[in-house]
């Protein structure tokens, strides 16, 4: 009965959907307030019900209602409860339910939040924001709805994928919806306002906070991707350069330019149409990535035809979203006239470098995730673009961004003197060179690549510092640490995020660097050394057991060169009967220098098992790094002047000198 | 995700893992050779998977024939030549530069140029250009600014 309750919730949901989309947009055009002002309560009314009807598939979940055809496929009664919840999610149908609740809680959040916008504004990215819910609506009633009955159901379902059966993973696709569909705000105020025709200082204030929202939940969610990657996938890589993840990749970058050049736009006016055309193409790479995991046509060209019905659904969608705003803005963006004024050497040039480098980035990203496509309908060349590729075509742009970010960051609003941002930074550099010199000593012999990478890490984080407290201004040190305190978020925020990046490819470069690696057959009690420890295999207890798996756990002793021990170890394979499949559990001994990653093999025929060790320096760096990067985003969305966003509307209008509050 | 998760339950559905204790070579510089190559080499039943990190039985039969041709005498072109001739351009992870995967690797450069030279002229354009915030201002405008700069 809740089953079909939410089912139906669902069905209403679309009916209002459609209502929203339509009457406040013609409202707005009439200039008629009563249209536009049911543009409010239908908001909130469509997010209540898609809330309801998840909260009914949750519960079908918790209860284990096999009845229902995606409970059997996803669940087991013996499924831990984190799981069972998590199952909700772990598959296409509920997945998708999901993207439309973030959707429609997005949408309810501007019409609560959104009093100091224009109404005509409002009404119009209420609608364009309704207009993305109509489409995936119609997409889950129409070829993925969740709340199929079978006729006959069974005693117990199927279980869950066992990998999905992770905490890491649990929160990863939530984290990550909540920035695809966050950067759906951005596009429909992008629209709305091309619609409007109108484009200024207040606009990129409204836009910034919901990029930056999106963008810091996506770096969450990529960063807990790439962590359950890393202990769960056996072997300990961190990134694969597979489609799955440079769909997600994609919308990152491209969001990280957006959020810069919004900045542009509040503060200086100028760079309009080119944020604009970013908040287009942002949620486009957004839904360019939900076409190319749930079509699968990027796998194999020949999966498409295995699930065609939904990869050509989620392809018209994008050709009308990006058809329509494209095409909109090439009629439009003429209007969107620059106002700022600004030199060669000035912030507006700086930001516009990151824009003009994530921009590329991201096309490197994208033609090369494409290209097996491409290739095959044009050429009929069936061939891959992998690792090597990525590794070769993206690395120069991240180091060209990682050399002039902290000179860009400096650098003051109209014009700028580049000498004295150099000499501020003097000291970052020396910093940076010496460590990158020291590194490049310490491993004779290895490419100069990585203390190159070093050297720029070192460049980054100190160059984010050196910004931080010449924002104190001139005076005594004592003064300037007592106003390092009270400068604004947006400012910490600006270190904090862009130190996060130099952690986290100081994280990157190590490990791909100077990792140690060992694949041996190890015997029970006979130690040897890796690095700088010794590894002992205690015992292997073959018959262990989970609440819903089998299990073969090693017993591995790590020891440090002195011969204590550090850690005791204990690297599974798990097998899941129900599902019918095994899984790796990595044994990791997690430290701030470095990691050491155990992996167990098969037993041997002359006795002794396989076991795989890594040695990984500052492994946890690269999510350490990810985690600061989100703070410093959480920090700057923090700030006064978007919490007062109230006074911002009016801040024009108002006397000067009075804070907006 | 899902399409993910197929690939992973594929990778997974054989047992052991990777590069297996009794493949390496005695000869570590050879053996390095042949990391590399595997690194390099696609597995074709796998999703986006080196036979260096693929646990698939495949996987393993091309990373013994890689370390048969190094032992032979070949050179690593000789030894990826020797596969691609077998499996088709399909296995290399790094494209070759040949034909129309050209655009390929010049997209990048190219797009960069491009996009270079728009900033550039963005840039110099704004730069050039007068403050109109300032000539469009009405007179009454212009009276208050002046109130306030008074003040």
């Amino acid at each position: 009965m809740i089953v079909e309750l939410g089912h139906f919730a669902l069905i209403l949901a679309f009916m209002v959907a459609v209502f929203q989309m339509i009457v406040p947009l013609v409202g707005a055009h009439r200039g008629n307030a009563a249209w536009m002002a049911v543009a409010d309560p239908a908001a909130t009314t469509q997010f209540l019900l898609t809330a309801f009807s998840f909260a009914a598939l949750t519960y079908a979940f918790v209860t284990s209602d096999f009845s229902l055809n995606l409970v059997t496929a996803n669940s087991h009664t013996d499924k831990p409860m984190l799981y069972k919840i998590s199952g909700v999610w772990g598959n296409h149908e509920g997945s998708l339910l999901l993207w439309v609740l973030i959707l429609t809680l997005f949408g309810a959040c501007a019409a609560w939040f959104g009093s100091n916008l224009p109404p005509s504004l409002k009404a119009r990215v209420l609608a364009v924001q309704s207009s993305v819910s109509v489409a995936f609506f119609a997409f889950i009633l129409f070829t993925s709805n969740p709340f199929l009955r079978l006729e006959i159901p069974p005693f117990d379902g199927q279980d869950l994928n066992p990998l999905l059966q992770d905490p890491g993973l649990a929160f990863h696709p939530p984290f990550l919806y909540l920035g695809y569909v966050g950067l759906s705000m951005a596009f429909s105020f992008a629209v709305a306002a091309l619609i409007e025709g109108r484009v200024d200082a207040a606009w990129g204030r409204w836009v910034r906070p919901w990029t930056l929202a999106a963008w810091v939940f996506l770096t969450i969610g990529i960063g807990l991707g790439s962590w359950w990657a890393y202990y769960e996938l056996g072997w300990g890589g961190f990134w694969f350069w597979d489609p799955v993840e440079n769909a997600s990749l994609m919308p990152w970058l491209i969001a990280a330019a957006l959020l810069h050049s919004s900045i542009v736009v509040e503060k200086r006016e100028s760079l309009k149409s080119w944020t604009i055309l970013l908040a287009i193409l942002a949620f486009g790479f957004s839904l360019i990535g939900t076409f190319i995991v749930r079509s699968g046509v990027l796998t194999s060209v020949h999966a498409f035809a295995n699930d065609p019905e939904r990869g050509v659904f989620i392809l018209m969608i994008l050709c009308f979203f990006m058809g329509g705003a494209l095409l909109l803005f090439a009629f439009r963006a003429g209007a969107m006239e620059a106002k700022g004024v600004f030199s060669m050497v000035s912030r507006e040039s700086g930001l516009v470098v990151n824009n003009l480098l994530l921009a590329v980035s991201t096309f490197v990203v994208f033609i090369g995730t494409i290209w097996p496509l491409i290739a095959e309908m044009f050429w009929d060349r069936t061939l891959s673009v992998g690792p090597p590729f990525f590794n070769m075509a993206f690395t120069p742009f991240v180091f060209a961004l990682a050399v002039a970010l902290p000179i860009g960051a400096m650098m003051p609003w109209k014009r700028a003197k580049l000498g004295r941002a150099l000499v501020a930074l003097v000291p970052a550099f020396v910093l940076a060179v010496a460590v990158g010199l020291l590194t490049w000593a310490v491993f004779t012999g290895q490419s100069a690549l990585s203390p190159l990478g070093v050297a720029l890490s070192v460049w980054l984080v100190a160059g984010a510092v050196v910004d931080l407290w010449s924002r104190t201004g001139r005076g005594s040190a004592g003064g300037r640490f007592g106003r390092l305190w009270r400068l604004p978020r947006a400012d910490w925020g600006k270190t904090v995020a862009h130190a996060g990046v130099g952690i986290t490819m100081f994280g990157v470069v190590a490990l791909t660097g100077y990792q140690v690696e060992d694949i041996r057959v190890a015997q029970v009690g006979q130690p040897y050394r890796v690095g700088a420890y010794e590894i002992e295999l205690l015992s292997v207890d073959e018959n262990a057991r989970g609440p819903n798996y089998l299990s073969t756990m090693a017993h591995v002793a790590v020891r440090n060169a002195e011969g204590r021990q550090i850690a005791l170890l204990h690297p599974e394979r798990r097998f899941y009967p129900v599902a019918g499949m095994p899984t790796t559990e990595a044994g990791i001994d997690s430290g701030f220098t470095r990691d050491v990653y155990l992996a167990l093999g098969d037993p041997q025929t002359g006795g002794g098992w396989a076991l795989r060790t890594w040695i990984k320096p500052f492994a946890n760096w690269i999510w350490g790094g990810t985690i600061i990067m989100a703070l410093g985003g959480f920090l700057s969305l923090s700030d006064r002047r978007y919490r007062f966003a109230a006074g911002a509307a009016k801040a024009p209008a108002q006397p000067q000198g009075v804070p907006a509050e | 995700m899902r399409a993910l998760l197929l690939a992973l339950l594929l990778a997974l559905a054989a047992p052991a893992g990777a590069v297996q204790p009794d493949e390496i070579l005695p000869d570590p510089a050879l053996e390095e050779r042949a990391r590399d190559i595997s690194a390099g080499l696609r597995c074709v039943v796998c999703r986006n998977e080196s036979i260096d990190e693929s646990n698939a039985e495949l996987a393993r039969d091309l990373r013994l024939l890689v370390r048969e041709r190094l032992v032979a005498g070949d050179s690593d072109e000789e030894t990826v030549a020797y596969i691609v001739d077998r499996y088709g351009e399909y296995v290399l992870l790094r494209p070759t530069m040949s034909g129309s995967n050209v655009v390929l690797w010049l997209a990048p450069a190219l797009m960069l140029l491009v996009g270079g030279g728009l900033s550039l002229v963005y840039i110099r354009r704004r730069a050039a250009s007068t403050t109109p915030t300032e000539a469009a201002l009405s007179p009454e405008e212009q009276a208050r600014l002046k109130d306030l700069l008074h003040e």
